[in-house]
Parts: C-alpha cells; structure tokens; sequence
C-alpha cells in the first residue's frame, strides 16, 4: 500500500536518510525544512501520515501538532525526538500526535510505525471479527479458532495476537508489542517479547503444516498467510 | 564622601540611627509631660496662694472698709516677696501698692490675667510675668492682687537644660548600645558573607558558620548548609556519570570502530561485509541503551518531574511485571512465584516502578542461579506492609552478593563479575536505587541464606478513605 508521507525535518543528512528509506519502501515523499512551511504544506495537501521532528526552526514541533488539530486535520502524525524521556512523550501525546520516537531510531523501527498509522485510518477499527487464512478471532466473544480448533489463550496472548492481527501483513517491532501490549515506554533488558511470540506461535502454528506467524529477521514479527 | 556614604549604607548604620531617634522622641515625649504636669501643679498652686491673699484682704475691707483695706496693702506691700498689690479710686490713681507698673491692667475686665510688665529694680530693667486678678470694688475702687510668675521662668529652665542634657546622654549612651547591639546581630551576617565568599571562590568544602545557639542565622546558616550539600551531591553524581561515561563508553566505542575497521580491511565479499555492519548496529545499540540507563538514573537522581507522580497500585504493577517475566523464568528454568501479595497504593510513577521491578526481576533470573548447577532456582516476588512503607521483594536462591560488594554494587557500572560474560552494563541496580530515591524511598540488599534478597522500600500512600484497595 503507497502511501503520501510529510517529513518535517531541519537536519538535511537526517532527512535524505528518511526520505530514502521511505521511498525505498515504495511511498511518496515530500520533505520541508522548517516548522512554519511543515505546517503549511500539512495543512494545504492529503498525506496519509507526517513525520515531525520535535526541534525545528521558526515553528517548533509540538506547536505545529496542536496547530494541525486546532484546524481539525486528522492527520496520524509520528513525533520524533532526541529527548526520549517519559514525561517528553506524555507532552508529545498530549499535543495531539499519534505515536512518538526517540532518536536514535532504527529506521525498521520507524518505517513499522509509519506504516501502522497510515494503516490505522484505513482499517474501519470496530471490526470485531479478525481472519487471517484459517485463523479466526472474534473479538467480541474472545474466542479464537484455527480451522476447526479452537485456541485456548491467555488474557495477554490474546491481546498480543489482537495487535498483530490487526496489523496482519505488516511488520510489527518488539517495542511496538511492548508499548500496545503492556504499556511499556522503557526497554526490558532481556527480550522477553521473544519469550511471548514463541509462546503463542506454540500455540497457533504447531500442528499446523502452514505457519502464520513470521519473524521478520532485524525488525520484528508479522501475522500473515504463508502461502500468498 | 565615599567613606561616608559606604557608612550609611550599611544595616548597623541605619538600625543606629533608628534607635537613636526613637530614643530622642521618646525623651522628648517624656520630659514635655513632666514639664506640663509641673507648670500646672505650679499654677494650681499660684491662684490658691492668691486667692488665700484675697480672702483675707477681703476680711479686712469687711471690717473696715476701704480705709483698712489700703492701710493692709501698705503693710502687706513691704516685705512680701514677688506679691503685687495695687489699689486705685474711680479717677484711677493709686490709693496703695507696690507695683505701680500694673496699672494699664486696671482697664481689662474683672478675673483671672496673666501680665506682662517691664519694673525697674536696683537701676535693672527687668521683664517680669505676674498672674493676676482684678476686683471691682463698691465706689468705683479697683483692687488687684497678683503673683510674678519667676518660679516658674525658673522651672523652665530647669526643665530646658533636663532636656538637653537628657539629649546628649540619649545620644551618647543609646548611639554606643545600639551600635554595640547592632554589631552583635550583624557579626554573623557579615560571617556568613565571608564563607560565601570563600565558598564562590572555589572552596566548595566549606560551609557556612553556625554558632550553635539555634538562633534565626544559626537556622539559616543550617538552610543554606543543607542546600550546599545537596548541590554539592548532585555536582559529585554529575562528575561520576562523566566520568563513567568516559570511561565506560569509551570501551564499546573503541571495540565499535576496531570492529569497523578491521571489516574495511578484511573483508572480502559482501556476506562478511554485511556480518561486519549488522554486529556495528547491534553494538551501537548496546551503547544507546547504556546512554538512555544514564539518561534515566541522571533524571530520577535530579528528583525531575514530580508533576507525572501520580496514585498507583504497587501490587497490580508488580503482579504485571511478574507475568512479564514469567516465560523467561522458565525459560531459564527459573521458578517465578508470587509470595504475599499486599494492595498497596504509592504515590509513583507507574513506568518507573514497573522498570525497577522489571530490573530487579530481570537480574535475579540472570545472575540469581543456585551455585550448584543441579538444584532448581526459584525467585520470589512479594509486596508486603511493613508499618508506614511497603516494601517490594524479590529473593532468590542463588549465590548472592559479598557483603562487602552489597554497597559497590549499586554503584554505576559496577559488575561483580569481573569476565563480564554475562549481557548488563551494570546500570540496572543503580536505575532502581535511583528510582527509589525519586519515590521517596530506598533501596538495599540482604542476605537471603543462601542467595540475594533485593528489597525496594516505598512509603505508603494512606487512602483517605484508611483502608487499601
């Protein structure tokens, strides 16, 4: 899926490395340089998402997010920052953006984000029935079944399948399941998402000759069919 | 002029002359009432003496007539001093007396005056003041009977020269007192301004002078002490995580760029050229994280943020760290379990408490193995009411810590275990200590016979409802 994304971004090395990333990964791109035309060329033509640095020149980025919400865009904006504290990403929330990233960032870590924001406004979000090839979720009655077996699952497997399905086909990051899953902001130092994934692939993939459930190799884990 | 003006600059200056002021005006104060209340005794006193000489002349005119009353004048007129008498008929001439310079008086109108008249005495021309009073008589007589007033001319003087000597001691013995006074409050002012001094010059050891009277300067001085001390903390901790930084980072750093270096050199296809970035990116993200612990301890430690403090359920955050943790201990073929359980609520930060338990948790399921390989390891996590503070528990079976290391190893970057083989960088047990201090609380380790008991202490926050959730 193409998507039009906004780079708001002073730092030109930084922002040539987004773009092209970004454009590798097959979207469209436009870049500006500073806080006053970022806010301009938001609020002027359609993106699918923006990415905003927190410190820019002539307009900061927590002012241009309040700006965007005050003319009433809806606009899902990922807020970047070297300041990676708790309380900064409270206020970063609270300006209205829709996620937050703190640099140093790994640009899988970034793309995995944009991707699931742009997603996120094209998904309808009261589906209550998730289906990925024979494996099904209803959300409502919490039961999960694969084919014709039905899937016992704990209250946190079952969350953290949710949040795969409802990403299903895309990457999902280790600190993306830590923050939707457990509401988690710091980094455990072991990784015990690893723990929980293989747990729950345990129990939706074994027995099954066609697994679902991917580790993307240096990114992540995605929730698709094998075969397609 | 400079001198001067340095001079009334200064507290004990304008305290002195403040004193000195009030000290004048209250004198002044003082003696006008004494020479008031003393003018009207006298004055009392003048009008009864006259009017006891009136009563008795009028005895005389009584008993014979105005002949008798001219003739007691006459005799009383000599030899009574300071008396004025004078009697004249209707064409205004005087009958008898002694003060013939009293007789543009005569005009006025019968009662009480107060005259002044200029007599001639001993070739002295003297200005006297009298109170008299004036009679009309039958016949077109008029009398007049009257007192100088030279006492209390007299009295005057003696109350002005009171005065101005009450003056000069004021002003000498109260400018000294207050002085002295003002000296002794303001020596430890100017005291606590010299150490400033020094201490801004660069001699941060020292402290402010308390004298140990607990006096408002002594507490003061113990304020600003206190206040010393804790930036002089905070300055230390600074200096140790540059210090550690420098050190401690500078290691990964130099093994990152010899790593990078070596593949430039080396490497010959592109597979190992890959291998080589994919280890600089994991490396990197080895230092990030060490850099973000840093990062953490440095702002829990400067107490920042209290705004995002708020009420949460110790028990329900441990227990969700617990789960957390719960695959990875067995995993490692750890035992997990959960011993009691207390609802607490603590006035915290639920990310900052879930990263220490997360911490705690993370580091005995590593570091926390029996030391006999065999026997199975078990951690137990509990939350437990100890009087006004809850205190969180994680003990396990392991080899736990010397009791010399019990203190080194909060420190940052300290490893007990010199090959390092064991992933950390050392910062976990410092980041809870850290946050610990934050919440108001502390954090020790104890001896769990065998293994390591952690116990993070946090004061309770009392419901107002007094009971727990």
């Amino acid at each position: 899926m193409t998507m039009k994304i906004l780079v708001v971004e002073d730092d030109a090395d930084a922002a040539n490395y987004l773009i092209k990333g970004l454009r590798e990964s097959g979207h469209v791109v436009d870049h500006a340089a500073d806080g006053e035309h970022g806010l301009e060329m938001a609020l002027t033509s359609p993106y699918d998402v923006a990415v905003v640095d927190r410190m820019l020149p002539r307009r900061d980025g927590l002012s241009l997010i309040s700006a965007v919400r005050a003319e009433g865009r809806e606009l899902p904006i990922l807020i970047l920052s070297a300041l990676g504290q708790v309380d900064d990403r409270v206020l970063g929330l609270r300006a209205g953006s829709d996620d937050y990233l703190s640099k140093p960032y790994a640009f899988t870590e970034l793309l995995a984000r944009v991707e699931a924001l742009g997603r996120r406004r094209a998904n309808t979000p009261s589906q209550t029935v998730y289906r990925v090839a024979d494996l099904e979720m209803d959300r409502l009655s919490h039961r999960v079944t694969r084919g014709r077996t039905e899937i016992d699952l704990q209250p946190r497997e079952f969350r953290l399948l949710e949040y795969l399905m409802r990403n299903a086909g895309q990457v999902v990051t280790r600190t993306m399941l830590l923050e939707h899953v457990w509401d988690y902001h710091f980094d455990p130092q072991t990784n015990v998402i690893d723990v929980h994934v293989s747990r729950l692939r345990s129990k939706i993939d074994k027995n099954f000759d066609r697994p679902l459930l991917h580790t993307v190799r240096g990114a992540g884990y995605m929730i698709r069919d094998g075969l397609r | 002029m400079t001198g001067f003006g340095k001079l009334i600059r200064t507290t004990a200056f304008r305290l002195v002359v403040t004193y000195l002021l009030i000290f004048v005006v209250f004198a002044g104060v003082l003696l006008g009432y004494v020479a008031w209340n003393a003018r009207r005794v006298l004055e009392s006193q003048l009008s009864e003496t006259i009017d006891t000489e009136i009563n008795s002349l009028a005895e005389q005119y009584r008993l014979g007539g105005p002949r008798r009353l001219a003739v007691a004048i006459e005799r009383r007129s000599r030899g009574a001093l300071g008396f004025i008498y004078l009697l004249t008929d209707q064409q205004n001439e005087v009958i008898a007396g002694n003060t013939p310079e009293v007789l543009p008086a005569m005009a006025r109108e019968p009662g009480w005056h107060e005259f002044v008249f200029d007599r001639t005495d001993d070739q002295k021309l003297d200005r006297v003041q009298a109170r008299i009073r004036l009679f009309q008589l039958p016949n077109g007589l008029k009398l007049i009977v009257g007192h100088d007033l030279a006492d209390r001319q007299r009295m005057r003087i003696v109350i002005r020269n009171a005065m101005a000597m009450s003056l000069l001691l004021v002003l000498c013995l109260g400018g000294i007192g207050a002085w002295v006074v003002s000296r002794r409050v303001l020596r430890p002012v100017d005291n606590m301004t010299e150490a400033a001094g020094r201490i801004m010059a660069g001699n941060l050891a020292e402290r402010l002078p308390v004298r140990g009277v607990n006096d408002e300067f002594d507490r003061l001085a113990e304020h600003l002490n206190l206040m010393l001390n804790r930036i002089g903390e905070l300055m230390n901790g600074l200096r140790e995580v540059s210090d550690n930084i420098a050190h401690d980072l500078r290691t990964p750093l130099t093994r990152l760029r010899a790593a990078s270096e070596e593949a430039l050199r080396t490497a010959k296809t592109p597979e190992e050229l890959q291998l080589a970035l994919e280890r600089t990116i994991e490396e990197s993200d080895g230092l990030i994280k060490i850099f973000n612990a840093l990062l953490m301890i440095a702002r829990a430690e400067a107490g920042s943020a209290p705004g995002t403090l708020t009420d949460v359920s110790l028990n329900e955050i441990v227990a969700d760290v617990v789960e957390l943790y719960e695959p990875v201990a067995d995993e490692a073929g750890v035992r997990l379990v959960m011993g009691e359980y207390a609802a607490v609520r603590v006035r915290g930060s639920r990310e900052l408490l879930s990263q220490a338990a997360a911490n705690l948790v993370d580091n005995a399921i590593k570091h926390g193995r029996p030391a006999d390989g065999d026997a199975p390891g078990q951690i137990r996590v509990s939350v437990q009411l100890v009087g006004e503070s809850v205190e969180l528990v994680v003990a396990d079976n392991g080899s736990g810590v010397p009791t010399d290391d019990k203190d080194r190893v909060l420190e940052r970057f300290v490893r007990l275990e010199k090959s390092r083989v064991q992933p950390g960088s050392g910062l976990g047990l410092s980041l809870v200590a850290a946050i610990a201090r934050l919440h108001g609380g502390k954090l020790s380790l104890e001896d769990n016979r065998p293994g390591l008991r952690v116990v993070l202490t946090l004061p309770v926050r009392r419901a107002a409802a007094g009971g727990s959730v």
